[in-house]
């Protein structure tokens, strides 16, 4: 395995673009290094994007959206003192993720890059609208979150393709956002369904929303009857009947070692209702 | 062994002074098995069969062999049972067979070669030059399947005298055991449940990976450091294995990482000494974790059929138990276990029970921590349970109503001698968790439960140094802190002060046969031999005396660590310390040792009865233990701080085995889930604080009254779970675990 | 196979070795420096008895590469008492019996540490949630929890 560790994205993608066998970057780690110790994948070549300027930083804009570095842990997230003030979904998602040590390493774009459809900073991203800049011989794209992964284990960025950054929109006024996700035990697990919902509010009416499914489907779902179901209601019991309903209906699980497609398909439900009174009571300005 | 001198009234034991052990263990300085090295050290690796049941048509290792960082390559062709040197038999040749595969691969995970290299990586980069050519045959990885008529048959004539005509060749042990009449005691029932369980295997779960560091000469001659919970059984296995002389192999016990009965036998040990003994260098191997989970013992599954008749007041009329237990590709579960554990608590007239011992293609099972008896007591003790809710009586009472005294003829055949169910049942009664308020969505389950605890060989020897202070060797590996508890008890009989005992687990050559620390042993075999030798060193400290004041060595005795005149006729001299007398030993008759060799048979049976509360979410199936109660006798606490650790630490095993451990085999037969993220332990954040009661009913088997802690506190929790869950929920849970699909999926077939 | 030499400083004394690319930070630490107090219990991160602060952040040691620990700031478990002082952790960890095996002990005091340095007054709640990636088997975790919360108020009373 060769290591790499270059000093700009321009580099990063020269290297990819012309190595061969398998590539692989890194950033936090925390999948590189599991799949790389349990000789699931062993890259030919691994190229360590930390030394490159920048990947640490959170910006927030002056239109109030935020540029996220590829290498800004969990906990950097988590520790920003107004990132979590506006988007608490997104950060909680990220946070949930693995133990304490796991925080110190992981990224959400590693986790979006893992191509996992249960990967839990995922669907808040999704229910974000963020978006990332992808870096490659062709230069500069941006594409939106939930057209990376196209599969398990699978991603639309090309050979030579990198992430650069992660964009987070700005929240503006009146939005809140929540994610929630079901795992067995408290810590320490894979979702077996994750819920992330983002919405706005005009009084007590929702106004906007977007709502997205984890490890109920090949890929991180944005489901677009999940927010018909919101919109324009005040999320009362119907609502969130609706809500439900669309949420299950969207699933296509499968049976395996976390979960029944029963399970997944009830749950998926369930949480969609928690998360969307949490992130209402949120863009409501109420404490959730 | 009856013992007429046993004490009541202690100095150092039941005090909770700082573990010897504690300094070098917070610092990082302890070395377990995988933290030493040796010069000219390579590193092993094992290869291990990708399938659940193959025939090994060829294994072709000349590619590795040719590699210049591979030093060694063994296969089973390198170990003692070939061709031209056959012999080994019975639970020996199970070993070997499980150690390296021989014409078949019987599991996801059965060793099939191995190598030794100059690193860890070029050993595990080696292992992907060995071909191997498998004739992939039917498995089969499920208990009731493996004893279906069309199951494929793991190995002919594995079964024992013990298996009744015509059952499958899978079934390799039976045990029936019971008195009285189950039938008439059914119809003298007002009201009985029969009712079909199941539990899943799950793992011990030691946080350290089988490590060790092996050297074997062609002499014969060979070093062995491992992570063990007995260096004997190893040095007697490795022994057999290898074709060597046991007394040849010295074995060192590193400290250990937890074991839970998972490292009472050996795994990779002997595959090092034939690297080693190949190579001529001394060869480390650290397992992998899944490693661990794919080819060490997990505990048995179980299928099982629990019937029971109560009459309107409690009254137990009959009990029936049929558990069909998987362990593995060999013979070894614990069906005998769990059917004679089963309905101990209890004083029935009418009692029967029925185990099975299964084979199928899983990793040979392990010891458990009360290896069989936690299933056993989640069926009997859920179908107990259900009994007291239609007949709308108190759980607490009705156990006490029927349960085990002193004189009681046990359900397995013995007549109890003085035993604590009903005292720890009397003080869970008492307990203000017993009568705390429960909250919606909240329910509370009780269960009991028994463990045999165990005696076996036992070698123990103290030295005594000139300054006074005292060295013990104990045989036993200390795994959650039995040195402070020999301390203490050596302690208590020398009359000097704790930090003056230095303990050591010592290695094979330097002290007799000791059995492994399983069993709940340690503390009551260990000690007694402990207390013995200590005793036997006494002896010896009053003769000297004796000689010294010029009387009779009956006129001395030993009081407060000072040889004393035995009484006013026995002469008027002052108390000689044995500090003093042990300064002058080169003078007056050489070195003082002490030393007891036994094998104790009275280690005293052992009950628990344990307080849940558990909360599910109607919504999702998940459940949450909000508090936790274990009350277990301990006959007497040496170090309560250690005694509350085995209660709570059972505890936690027992909530993972309910709620979310198990091991998931796919269609393929190979194991799902082998690392820790997947297989679910508890983490900090999943439990509460465990509280712990402490009853004392003194053993009458130990001089100071000591019961094995270790293994019962793992028995009640699988149905004092269960109860609580059904409490909570309203659904009664017959599977394990108590995953939240299964119980989503039963709140869901009850609306 | 050509190896990387790493200069790095580990419980403040530089240090230096050749590794290969795929060997992690704990193989490095125990293999190559002899510093066998963080332990392998399961090479995936999931049970946290590798744990070491990288940079002051508190980190699974077999989820870093070696090569990754070039100019970086390492603490172990072997760093953490002082002379002949142990730190008030390790020293409640044996008051409370705080461990049984061991094992996972430095891996708990590392990340016990961390916590008190970013919360020196945790809830019981608190302290479990940081512990989470920390597996105990023989504990129940009961002890533990009540040897970090009370060095906390002691090292509360103290300052």
């Amino acid at each position: 395995m060769q290591y790499h560790r270059p000093a700009s994205f321009a580099e990063a993608s020269d290297l990819a673009a012309h190595a061969t066998g398998i590539t692989r970057f890194l950033a936090g780690g925390t999948d590189v290094l599991v799949q790389l110790r349990s000789e699931i994948v062993t890259p030919d070549t691994l190229i360590d994007i930390k030394a490159i300027d920048g990947v640490r930083d959170i910006t927030r804009h002056a239109d109030g959206s935020w540029t996220l570095g590829v290498a800004v842990t969990g906990a950097e997230m988590s520790e920003h003192p107004q990132l979590g003030r506006e988007w608490p979904g997104v950060v909680e998602a990220m946070d949930l993720i693995g133990s304490t040590q796991i925080q110190g390493r992981a990224t959400p774009v590693g986790n979006l890059c893992n191509g996992s459809p249960a990967a839990d900073s995922v669907p808040a991203m999704v229910a974000a609208g963020a978006s990332v800049t992808v870096t490659g011989p062709a230069g500069d794209r941006v594409v939106a979150v939930e057209d990376i992964p196209t599969g398990p284990g699978k991603t639309s960025l090309a050979q030579g393709e990198l992430i650069s950054a992660l964009h987070i929109p700005a929240r503006g006024a009146n939005g809140g956002d929540a994610y929630l996700r079901f795992i067995p035990r408290t810590e320490m697990d894979i979702a077996v369904v994750g819920v992330g919902v983002s919405l706005r509010v005009d009084g007590d009416t929702i106004t906007e929303a977007r709502v997205s499914l984890g490890a109920v489907a090949p890929t991180v779902l944005l489901v677009e009857e999940c927010a018909r179901a919101l919109i324009g209601t005040t999320l009362d019991d119907t609502a969130l009947a609706a809500l439900a309903a669309a949420a299950s209906a969207a699933c296509k699980p499968i049976d395996d070692k976390r979960g029944t497609i029963e399970f997944r398909t009830e749950v998926a439900g369930v949480l969609a209702k928690r998360a969307a009174k949490i992130a209402y009571a949120r863009a409501k300005g109420e404490t959730a | 062994m009856a013992l007429d001198d046993r004490k009541s009234h202690f100095t150092f034991v039941g005090t909770r002074p700082n573990r010897p052990d504690g300094l070098d263990k917070v610092t990082g300085r302890a070395r377990f098995g995988a933290d030493v090295t040796a010069p000219g050290m390579l590193f092993g690796a094992i290869l291990r069969s990708p399938h659940a049941h193959a025939r090994i048509v060829r294994i072709d290792t000349s590619k590795a062999e040719a590699h210049r960082d591979v030093k060694a390559v063994v296969t089973r062709a390198d170990f003692a049972d070939v061709p031209f040197k056959p012999g080994l038999e019975g639970e020996f040749w199970n070993v070997l067979e499980n150690v390296m595969a021989g014409e078949k691969a019987l599991y996801d995970g059965h060793a099939v070669a191995a190598v030794a290299a100059s690193s860890a990586l070029a050993a595990r980069d080696a292992l992907k030059l060995i071909e191997v050519e498998y004739e992939v045959l039917p498995h089969v990885t499920d208990v009731d399947k493996a004893m279906a008529p069309d199951a494929p048959v793991i190995r002919e004539g594995a079964a024992d005298y013990s298996v009744p005509e015509g059952m499958h060749p899978n079934v390799v042990r039976y045990h029936e055991s019971g008195h009285g009449d189950v039938e008439a005691g059914f119809a003298e029932a007002d009201l009985v449940i029969e009712d079909h369980f199941v539990t899943e295997a799950t793992h011990q779960g030691y946080i350290e990976p089988h490590a060790c560091l092996a050297s074997l000469g062609a002499d014969g001659k060979g070093e062995l450091w491992c992570c063990t919970q007995g260096h004997w059984i190893v040095q007697k296995t490795c022994a057999a294995l290898l074709g060597i002389e046991t007394a040849q192999l010295r074995v060192t016990a590193s400290e250990i990482g937890g074991g839970f009965g998972g490292k009472t036998t050996v795994f990779i040990e002997p595959v090092a000494l034939a690297l080693s003994r190949k190579a001529n260098r001394p060869v480390k191997i650290v397992m992998s974790r899944s490693e661990v989970l794919r080819a060490t013992g997990p505990t048995a599954s179980a299928s099982m059929d629990v019937k029971i008749g109560m009459k309107k007041d409690g009254t137990i009329t009959a009990a029936q138990g049929v558990f069909r237990l998987q362990g593995g590709a060999f013979p070894g579960a614990p069906g005998d276990m769990t059917a004679m554990c089963a309905f101990a608590p209890y004083n029935l007239t009418n009692v029967r029970q029925v185990g099975y011992d299964v084979m199928s293609n899983r990793p040979k099972q392990a010891a458990y921590r009360a290896p069989g008896a936690p299933m056993g007591a989640f069926a009997v003790e859920s179908v107990i349970d259900e009994l007291c809710k239609i007949l709308g009586l108190d759980p607490i009472e009705v156990r006490l109503k029927n349960a085990a005294r002193e004189g009681t003829k046990a359900s397995y055949g013995p007549t109890y001698d003085r035993i604590g169910l009903v005292e720890t049942l009397e003080a869970a009664k008492d307990h203000p968790h017993y009568s705390a308020p429960l909250k919606p969505g909240q329910g509370r389950g009780i269960a009991c439960g028994f463990w045999f605890n165990h005696g076996g060989e036992t070698s123990v020897s103290l030295a005594l140094s000139e300054d006074g202070s005292a060295q013990l060797m104990v045989g036993t590996p200390d795994i959650g802190g039995s040195r402070a508890s020999m301390a203490l008890m050596a302690a208590e009989v020398l009359g000097i002060p704790y930090e003056n005992i230095r303990v050591t687990i010592a290695d094979t050559a330097t002290l007799g046969y000791n059995d492994v620390s399983h069993g709940s042993r340690v503390t009551y075999a260990s000690g007694l031999a402990t207390i013995k030798a200590a005793q036997h060193a006494v002896e010896k400290l009053c003769e000297r005396a004796a000689a010294k004041w010029g009387i009779p060595v009956d006129a001395v005795k030993w009081e407060n660590g000072c040889a004393v005149p035995s009484g006013p006729n026995a002469g008027d001299f002052d108390p000689l310390p044995l500090a003093e007398i042990t300064a002058d030993m080169g003078r007056t008759g050489g070195p003082i040792s002490g030393h007891f060799e036994a094998t104790p048979e009275g280690a005293g049976v052992s009950f628990g009865t344990h307080i849940v509360d558990a909360e599910v979410d109607p919504e999702t199936g998940k459940t949450s233990i909000t508090r936790y109660t274990v009350i277990q006798d301990a006959g007497k606490a040496i170090h309560p701080a250690y005694v509350e650790g085995q209660f709570q630490g059972g505890a936690a095993q027992g909530i993972g085995w309910a709620l979310n451990e198990e091991y998931i085999y796919g269609e393929d037969g190979r194991l799902q889930n082998p690392v820790f993220l997947d297989y679910r332990i508890p983490v900090a954040s999943d439990l509460p604080m465990i509280d712990t009661v402490i009853v004392e009913v003194p053993n009458p088997g130990h001089p100071f009254g000591v019961r094995g802690v270790g293994e019962t506190g793992i028995v009640p929790p699988l149905a004092a779970i269960a109860n609580a869950v059904s409490n909570a929920a309203g659904v009664r849970m017959r599977q394990l675990p108590m995953s939240p699909p299964r119980i989503l999926a039963a709140l869901k077939g009850n609306g | 196979m050509t190896k990387h030499h790493v200069t790095t400083t580990v419980n403040g004394d530089t240090v230096e070795y050749l590794c290969d690319a795929r060997e992690t930070l704990l193989d490095c630490l125990r293999d190559k420096l002899n510093l066998t107090g963080a332990k392998e219990g399961c090479g995936t991160g999931d049970c946290g008895a590798c744990s070491v602060t990288l940079d002051r952040r508190l980190v699974c040691s077999c989820l870093v590469l070696g090569v990754e620990a070039e100019g970086k700031q390492i603490e172990t478990i072997e760093g953490m008492a002082r002379g002949e002082t142990l730190h008030p952790l390790q020293r409640k960890f044996i008051e409370h019996a705080a461990l049984q095996c061991g094992v996972c002990t430095p891996g708990v005091l590392v990340a016990a540490k961390a916590l008190l340095e970013k919360n020196p007054d945790p809830t019981e709640e608190e302290a479990r949630y940081w512990l989470a990636g920390n597996l105990c088997r023989c504990t129940g975790y009961d002890k533990i929890i009540r040897a970090v919360l009370d060095t906390a108020a002691e090292l509360r009373e103290a300052s």
